[in-house]
């Protein structure tokens, strides 16, 4: 049985916002039978179309699909279209307390459900979204990468993202890509690479000098973004304790804790950071 | 909230029966079978009469029983027994709707370059006997096939692929887990060689099963070690699990008139009242031969998550195929492998019935379903001109 939160249960059992508005302004369908789930939010704007005044749904899906359709009305209902815009699907997720990873998915459905009816109003490059078809998710632009759920390169990469995915696993909790036949896992995992190869290249761009706070800054960057996902990969991890000057100390945990190639682990951390941060560093592990 | 339990094709309770039979066996009796003393040797006495016990409820002879850890090890030791009798074959056989106990080994051997054909069922979950004569050839070690599927219920005519399979020289198992206790077995007129069943389908507990092989059949041990199980199935007897398995096959044996009378008419008053309450469903499996106690019926238009969350609330427990309960993310391989139109694949619901279920539950299942998918359909974005037409 799912470890839903009491906040996803109860938005399950007493959803708000059910039903549909029939002079909506602004529709958005994301989803289909086929798929398993699948999400029709309906918005009314105020007078001078720029404030969401009621927002309602209709969802065909798991108890937190419902949940986080819900949720999602609540949150959006007062906002301007561009104050809904920013609503993350982390946020929906972190309004109904948390989600199981695996449900991630259901709150990415919402946010997308939100941009394209708000798109769709606008009239900006309005997404192609073809619910006749078996497979919803198709939004304009990109290369479809998951076929049984018809998820695009785009959109994969928006979500790995904005969520800061690091394993193919954790893609198919958030978006499905992958959850059926699995043919497209590889390409998943370049996707991932792709986003973080990206990210490398903007920290890559450091300036010639570094102050202080700037140092520790990129060497809490790198550590995230390129160490601890490659520990991760081996069951890993590490915990940042403290630095001074050149000095990073770190703790070593899972896996790596005890491990007896820590040695080797403190090594490739000190490489990274020379490579990534500056030259002069030294890394050193601590028990703590 | 006392639970009205429907999902007994899942696990059971244990009957108290049982319990009591086993429970002596920690404390107070916990002699290792294998001893020279007397204190070994009581309890290996008690282990022959669950040997015996089990052999009776399957029509077979003690020594043809092998007590296992579960199901899924039966299904496992049967399969890889085969491929080390017969290291020249390279061939299996299965069907696309096994449990995964039998799916997963084999496609896991595929990767050592087995050659696996896994039989297709029609849209009620039969199977072709044409396809499977077809298949068997003289690269087959073995043939696996379920008894009843788990699912949906649907009884392979197993004596009649059985024999098509012993024709063409390949061995015959099949995982029986959801029939043993259910529909009446005969080992002693039939062609099977080989033949799983699990303690905790059928009210002994989690952590017991056994493995029938016919003597003479060839067979090499999966877990290998001490004499035990005459030196078929290695490790110390779970002694009172075993003793609780001896029990609960006297128990079915005792009970099999009841499953298929009272429990039967339970599950077809079940799903008659369903049908009529609740429109556009579908019985899968519902034009095959099924298990007495199996309903699988699928509902358009809803997710099967919901319907099992809302069901909890009113103390209901039962099961469904749909892809967002199991952390997979489509329907299962069994509805999926029917061809169970997408419209209600992800709104497939199981009850499963025991000898313990009662008229009054089943009254709260009919009280309590169809308002619980009116609720969802409302609140479903497809369907709407569909079912407003009723």
């Amino acid at each position: 049985m799912w470890d839903y939160t009491d906040k996803v249960k109860e938005h399950f059992l007493n959803p708000r916002n059910v039903g549909e508005i029939v002079d909506a302004d602004a529709v958005g369908e994301v989803g289909s039978l086929a798929c398993g789930d699948a999400l029709k939010l309906f918005l009314k704007l105020d007078e001078k179309k720029e404030r969401i005044v009621d927002a309602k749904f209709q969802t065909f899906g798991c108890g937190s699909a419902i949940a986080s359709s819900s949720a999602l009305t609540e949150m959006v209902k007062g906002k301007t279209l561009d104050e809904a815009l920013k609503v993350t699907n982390q946020e929906i997720a972190d309004f109904l307390g948390g989600l199981p990873e695996e449900k991630m998915h259901c709150s990415v459905m919402g946010q997308e459900a939100l941009e394209l009816a708000i798109a769709k109003y606008r009239g900006v490059e309005a997404p192609k979204h073809d619910h006749d078809h078996d497979h919803g998710h198709v939004e304009g632009g990109g290369e479809i990468v998951c076929k049984c759920f018809g998820l695009t390169d785009v959109f994969l990469k928006k979500v790995i993202q904005s969520n800061k995915l690091h394993t193919a696993e954790q893609v198919t909790h958030f978006t499905k890509a992958g959850g059926a036949c699995g043919g497209c896992i590889p390409k998943i995992k370049d996707l991932i690479a792709e986003v973080m190869g990206e990210e490398k290249k903007a920290v890559q761009e450091k300036p010639a000098k570094l102050t202080n706070l700037r140092k520790m800054q990129l060497i809490q960057e790198v550590l995230e973004n390129e160490v601890r996902p490659q520990l991760w990969a081996d069951g890993g991890d590490l915990e940042l304790i403290d630095i001074d000057g050149a000095n990073v100390q770190v703790a070593f945990r899972k896996a790596c804790a005890g491990c007896a190639s820590s040695g080797y682990t403190a090594k490739f951390v000190e490489q990274k950071l020379r490579e990534l941060v500056s030259s002069d560093i030294v890394v050193q592990e601590v028990q703590q | 909230m006392k639970e009205i339990y429907l999902d007994n094709n899942a696990t059971t309770k244990v009957d108290e029966r049982v319990f009591e039979e086993m429970r002596p066996y920690f404390c107070e009796l916990y002699g290792n079978p294998s001893s020279m003393h007397f204190f070994g040797g009581q309890v290996q006495k008690k282990v022959d009469e669950a040997r015996s016990r089990v052999a009776a409820l399957l029509g077979a002879l003690p020594d043809e029983i092998v007590f296992t850890a579960c199901g899924t090890e039966s299904d496992n030791a049967a399969i890889r027994s085969a491929i080390e009798v017969f290291p020249e074959k390279r061939h299996i056989v299965t069907s696309r709707v096994e449990h995964p106990a039998v799916l997963t080994q084999c496609r896991n051997l595929t990767k050592r370059g087995y050659r696996v054909t896994e039989l297709n069922v029609d849209s009620d979950g039969r199977l072709d006997m044409k396809e499977l004569a077809a298949a068997v050839d003289e690269d087959t070690a073995i043939v696996s096939l379920m008894y009843a599927n788990n699912e949906t219920g649907v009884v392979f005519p197993i004596e009649e692929a059985a024999k098509i399979v012993k024709e063409k020289g390949a061995l015959f198992h099949t995982d029986a887990v959801q029939a043993v206790g259910k529909i009446p077995l005969n080992m002693a007129a039939s062609s099977i060689d080989m033949l799983s069943l699990s303690g905790h389908k059928l009210h002994a507990p989690k952590g017991v099963g056994v493995l029938y092989v016919r003597r003479g059949t060839p067979f090499r041990p999966f877990l290998v070690g001490g004499h035990q199980e005459r030196g078929r199935r290695a490790g110390t007897e779970n002694t009172a699990s075993i003793i609780a398995m001896g029990k609960a096959c006297e128990l079915a044996h005792l009970h099999m008139d009841e499953e298929s009378g009272r429990v039967r008419d339970l599950r077809d008053r079940l799903e008659r009242e369903l049908t009529a309450l609740i429109p556009n469903t579908r019985i899968n499996g519902g034009g095959a031969d099924r298990l007495p106690n199996t309903l699988s019926i699928a509902m358009e238009f809803v997710e099967g998550e919901g319907i099992l969350l809302l069901l909890s609330e009113k103390g209901i427990c039962a099961s469904s195929g749909s892809a967002c309960t199991s952390g997979s993310l489509e329907p299962s391989h069994v509805l999926r492998a029917m061809g169970v139109p997408f419209t209600c694949a992800h709104g497939s619901i199981r009850f499963s019935l025991s000898r313990f279920t009662t008229d009054a539950e089943i009254d709260a299942v009919i009280r309590e379903l169809p308002p619980i998918i009116k609720r969802l359909r409302d609140m479903s974005p497809f369907g709407r001109e569909f079912l407003s037409k009723q």
